[in-house]
């Protein structure tokens, strides 16, 4: 587990264009979220398929945050960066917070059969993040958590 | 801005077909278990739920449909998905719900395959 704080190794972001909003720890905001998210992946002509990828794993970020993260300011902090290398555009997204942070490391991967056999059926999100998204950066820390999530065009 | 999902359904045999439109999360998945609860409670065996107007479901939403499967699994009934966007498909066939809910492309072929099954 890594403290949050200058972009992970991996992910540079030098030189991206980006946009920056925060939206409140609410029901669905997080759909406010990926309306940002389609602009920008319609804006480098990503496909349709592509942008819901991303979408989807926006909203389980947002979601876990909501519910896991208690964030002392009661906001996520998203930050969406579209950037390129070699002739593959990107779409980033972060989605920051500044809660009580996780040990990913400690998270125990999900299955159906496991998920039968409880009363808890949830413990998806990082699973689904990870299966759409290109590339996943997470580090969290005491001070929060910071996903950062590309996908190429 | 609500994107609350909306669900309707018909009844067609032992075999009940469920639309969604919009946002499965936790209400719209609580609104399909709803649904899916009373027509297996009416006799239903085969439940076809029909997504081609969701374009998002999210993890909260996909465990409640999971619950929803294990009621049909414990009826010894089906359960078939039908016009999944190609993101959603992807997402169930990552948590494996492939492996016991059926898939199919349209819901033609989902009805046809539901109700050729054996009861």
């Amino acid at each position: 587990m890594s403290q949050g704080g200058s972009a992970p190794p991996g992910l540079k972001s030098a030189g991206s264009r980006e946009v920056s909003m925060t939206i409140p720890v609410a029901p669905e905001m997080e759909i406010v979220a990926t309306a940002q998210a389609a602009a920008l992946g319609e804006y480098i002509a990503m496909t349709r398929d592509k942008i819901d990828e991303v979408k989807l794993a926006l909203v389980e970020a947002c979601i876990n945050a909501f519910e896991h993260a208690d964030c002392r300011d009661e906001q996520l902090h998203l930050t969406f960066r579209l950037g390129g290398e070699k002739g593959r555009e990107w779409l980033e997204v972060e989605v920051l917070d500044k809660g009580k942070g996780f040990d990913s490391t400690a998270v125990e991967e999900p299955s159906l059969e496991k998920t039968f056999q409880t009363h808890r059926k949830r413990g998806w999100g990082l699973q689904i993040i990870k299966s759409l998204m290109d590339e996943v950066d997470i580090s969290s820390g005491k001070t929060g958590t910071r996903i950062l999530m590309r996908k190429y065009k | 801005m609500s994107e609350s999902c909306k669900v309707s359904s018909e009844r067609r045999g032992d075999v009940a077909i469920l639309w969604t439109d919009g946002y499965i999360n936790n209400q719209g998945g609580e609104e399909i278990a709803r649904e899916a609860y009373a027509q297996l409670d009416s006799g239903v065996r085969a439940l076809v739920l029909n997504l081609e107007k969701t374009r998002i479901v999210n993890s909260i939403g996909i465990s409640i449909l999971i619950e929803v499967l294990e009621k049909v699994m414990d009826k010894k009934g089906v359960l078939a998905f039908c016009g999944l966007t190609p993101t959603i498909d992807k997402t169930f066939r990552i948590m494996g719900l492939a492996q016991y809910a059926e898939i199919y492309p349209t819901q033609e072929d989902a009805v046809r395959s539901v109700t050729a099954h054996p009861a």
